[in-house]
């Protein structure tokens, strides 16, 4: 049996599995429309490499990694591309991101699927592969998995664990995957071990899922992999939490869990992984929960890329009093702005709000410090005094108390008695450091290159004097000096200019013979003109000179 | 932003303080007579009013802010903490100070850096030492029975019934009783056989702690409090009492009888762990619910007042932002090495 080492604080929260763990994973039907965005994962969007009009087979690439933290991003179905453009995606900010949109020709004609020959594969060649099969972390963070699975060459990571704690109230995904797909998992962590170069296989899950663990039991029966049952607590399946669990190391601040030699996948990634290694499929469905104010809560295998309204649909008539949706948990989650959403790799769970289920809270009260948030926060922090310094905007006071080691879980908010929704503070104060930092970095930045021009401008201006100098120094020196040269070549350009002027003198007027005299007295008069006019022009010029 | 919250509200944990002090309250009733219920009504009333009033001035909603129940403790504790008998007006100027000046000047609810039931008390108890010690005799109403409408009129007009003298209806308090006793060169041994002291204190009032106890247990298990400081308060003043007792019992009384006196149990679970004005770290609760009972033992042993419950909480209460700054947990992933695999 290993020992356990609890982590300060967490909640219980009312669970609320029952609705939805009851019923198997249903299959979602292929919907008309498809909107798959490009961006689901942590990291750069990956890079479009289609166009509308174009036809494209079910797992076909859509959209490519770009950079190192991306997944490639792949068509759910056989269809028509009818546009790439941005869309509502399921994100806090409303904000609407670039997708490929997919008219289905319900013949859901596949790529060529090849399995990956991991064994005999170079590993970086395999970590490379699931890249490019879209891999990404299903458990809500949706960390490109390769990258997860590409260790620092100095850093062994000697623990893998497999994350079936799912200690979000209302979600179930995750445990109805673990009852009914539990070899598929196993393989996947199998695989996993194998291009992590993992020593141990630790399955963690939380003590109020006896069938799935039961089931995971079972698959692990022939293997060293040590199932291990935690107690039902939030957040402990989150994974700095978990590694404390599990193993007693805390996570070092700033640092992740494999700087303590662990490396966590959650339950659901390992099934994707099974699927893209030896069947060869990217990752274009996940198991979405369905639950919270519909007529029949549900888990469904949704294509990415499905609609929130066609999705709710499959529970049946949406029912009146529904206010809205949230995407995850309702210790993390967030709302969703619209029903056009798609289905995403981070989607685990959408709850039907109700005024009913989750009724609004009463409005906020003055903090009376009962520390109630610092005894069930999970990272011991003060929540109330992280409120009372973003609070009076005082963010640097907000770091020094350690707030960018808040993990957001929710469960100060959770207990405060006066209702004060803590953890939108600290988001709010983070984003304001953030963007001050943005702000410092750019200031400084322009600070730079000013204070360069103005250093060049300078450097410049003295080259410059300088160069002038030493010509004038030439020069002054060429003039004190006699040379015999310069005076020949004076008198031989005075010469020739006497003879210039010589010559212009001497010339005579052609054609002039045969005039009438009265002719050349015009001439005469002309002439005369012309004489006085270059006596004035040479005048001047001398003035001028 | 989080959609679920656990069903607790500042109402509900006033609502659990006020329950917890009812035991202590019946104690109180049947020992020493029903004056007490009549502080408890006066104080109430003037502090709910006055805490509308200062709402109304300062523009805040006054509903949602009334019926967080923060006033009503307040007006309850400072009403535990006077004597009973005391003329109308001290309870209603002390409520009046507690709220209005110690509460709402300090910014209210959650900012005021003083406890103002303790701070009221302090107040009064410099300002007219006479009228607080008016308390009333452990079976009163065995010697000369005041009846309420009677008690009524004294607190009112300060007029007795015939026959009646402030002295067959008040005492000293036991405390105030061992130290002027001790003054006069009495030894504890002798003091302590007089017919106002019981088995563990004073007679009644070891009872009314007791039921303090009980309600502060109550407030342990509910999760309300937590044990910090009463624990901590309790133990040092137990400490203190046990290092003198044992170097001298016939000057310094024993430990339990500290515990069992004046304000001590009233201190411990219901004044000092006041979340408003006290630290928020564990060890800061522990070095404030010590440093309160250390100080408890030296106000009643070696100072000038009888008890010190009052005075402790507020030179402490200075103190907090010093202790919170002092005593920060080791967050999780900072500090301690971590070794590596």
């Amino acid at each position: 049996m290993r020992t356990l080492h609890p982590f300060p604080g967490g909640v219980h929260p009312p669970e609320h599995k029952l609705e939805s763990n009851s019923r198997p994973i249903g299959s979602a039907p292929l919907p008309s429309l498809l909107v798959v965005p490009l961006l689901q994962h942590i990291g750069n969007p990956a890079k479009p490499v289609v166009e509308a009009g174009e036809k494209v087979l079910k797992g076909q690439l859509i959209g490519k990694a770009d950079g190192y933290i991306s997944v490639s991003v792949h068509a759910p179905t056989s269809g028509k591309v009818l546009a790439v453009e941005p869309r509502p995606v399921p994100h806090p900010s409303g904000l609407p991101a670039l997708c490929v949109v997919i008219e289905a020709d319900g013949e859901e004609r596949w790529v060529e699927r090849s399995p990956i020959d991991y064994l005999n594969l170079d590993v970086s060649e395999v970590r490379n592969r699931l890249r490019d099969m879209g891999l990404a972390g299903l458990g809500g963070a949706v960390f490109p998995t390769y990258v997860k699975l590409n260790p620092a060459p100095d850093a062994a990571i000697p623990i893998l664990v497999l994350n079936g704690c799912e200690c979000e109230p209302w979600i179930t995904c995750d445990d109805r995957l673990m009852r009914e797909r539990a070899p598929s998992i196993i393989e996947g962590a199998r695989i996993m071990r194998h291009l992590l170069g993992a020593r141990e296989v630790i399955v963690a899950i939380e003590d109020n899922k006896p069938e799935a663990i039961a089931a995971m039991g079972e698959a692990c029966r022939d293997t060293d992999f040590e199932l291990v049952v935690v107690p039902t607590l939030y957040p402990s399946g989150s994974g700095k939490q978990l590694t404390q669990l599990l193993t007693g190391r805390e996570v070092p601040s700033g640092g992740r869990s494999t700087d303590v030699g662990v490396q966590i996948f959650n339950v659901g990634t390992a099934h994707a992984l099974e699927r893209a290694v030896h069947h060869g499929e990217p990752l274009i469905s996940r198991v979405v929960t369905v639950t919270g104010n519909v007529r029949r809560p549900q888990n469904f295998e949704a294509l990415i890329g499905t609609p929130l309204a066609e999705l709710v649909k499959l529970t049946g008539e949406p029912r009146e009093d529904t206010t809205g949706y949230i995407m995850g948990g309702p210790m993390m989650g967030f709302d969703l702005h619209s029903t056009a959403v798609p289905v995403v790799k981070a989607m685990n769970c959408v709850i039907a709000r109700s005024d009913r289920l989750f009724p609004p809270p009463p409005p906020p009260l003055p903090c009376i410090r009962c520390t109630r948030c610092a005894q069930v926060c999970p990272v011991r922090l003060q929540p109330q005094d992280l409120y009372w310094f973003a609070h009076a905007r005082d963010f640097g006071k907000a770091q020094e108390h350690n707030l960018f080691d808040c993990i957001e879980c929710g469960c100060c908010a959770y207990v405060c008695p006066s209702h004060i929704p803590l953890v939108d503070y600290y988001r709010f104060a983070k984003s304001e450091i953030w963007a001050r930092e943005r702000e410092k970095k750019a200031a400084d930045r322009a600070r730079e290159r000013h204070q360069f021009h103005l250093f060049r401008l300078e450097r410049e201006k003295k080259e410059r004097a300088e160069k002038l100098a030493q010509k004038a120094a030439a020069a002054k020196a060429t003039a004190a000096m006699p040379n015999p040269d310069a005076d020949a070549k004076r008198a031989a350009i005075q010469a020739a200019i006497e003879r210039a002027k010589a010559k212009r003198a001497g010339v005579v007027p052609r054609n002039v013979e045969a005039l009438s005299p009265d002719k050349l007295q015009e001439i005469q008069e002309i002439e005369a003109r012309r004489a006085k006019l270059r006596e004035v022009m040479e005048k001047s010029g001398e003035d001028q000179a | 932003m989080t959609y679920v919250s656990q069903p607790v509200s500042v109402s509900l944990i006033m609502g659990k303080v006020l329950l917890a002090l009812g035991l202590g309250i019946a104690a109180y009733v049947v020992y020493f007579g029903p004056a007490i219920v009549i502080s408890l009504v006066l104080a109430s009333v003037t502090a709910l009013a006055a805490e509308a009033f200062m709402l109304r001035l300062r523009r805040y909603p006054v509903a949602p802010f009334l019926k967080d129940g923060s006033a009503l403790v307040t007006a309850w504790l400072l009403a535990l903490s006077l004597p009973a008998l005391a003329p109308w007006w001290l309870i209603v100027g002390g409520t009046l100070f507690a709220i209005v000046v110690a509460k709402h000047l300090y910014g209210g609810l959650g900012n005021n850096l003083f406890n103002p039931a303790m701070a009221a008390y302090a107040l009064l108890l410099v300002s007219f030492p006479a009228h607080m010690t008016q308390w009333p005799a452990v079976d009163m109403l065995a010697q000369a029975h005041l009846s309420l409408a009677e008690t009524l009129r004294y607190i009112f007009t300060g007029r007795l019934p015939a026959g009646v003298t402030v002295d067959a209806i008040t005492m000293a308090t036991p405390l105030d009783f061992l130290k002027t006793q001790l003054k006069l060169g009495h030894t504890v041994h002798e003091i302590t056989r007089a017919p106002i002291y019981g088995h563990l204190g004073g007679r009644g009032g070891e009872v009314v702690a007791l039921a303090y106890l009980a309600g502060g247990l109550f407030l342990l298990q509910q999760r309300v409090i937590t044990w910090h400081v009463p624990l901590a308060m309790l133990a040092a003043l137990f400490a203190a009492a046990l290092w003198f007792h044992v170097f001298d019992p016939d000057r310094y009384v024993a430990p339990w009888f500290h515990l069992a006196s004046g304000g001590a149990m009233l201190g411990a679970f219901f004044i000092a762990t006041d979340p408003v004005t006290g630290p928020t770290t564990p060890r800061g609760k522990l070095i404030f619910g010590a440093a309160i009972g250390f100080l408890v033992y030296l106000i009643r042993t070696f100072g000038g007042y009888p008890d010190g419950v009052a005075f402790a909480v507020l030179i402490m209460n200075m103190a907090v932002p010093l202790i919170d700054t002092y005593t920060q947990p080791r967050v999780i992933g900072h500090g301690r090495q971590q070794e590596r695999p």
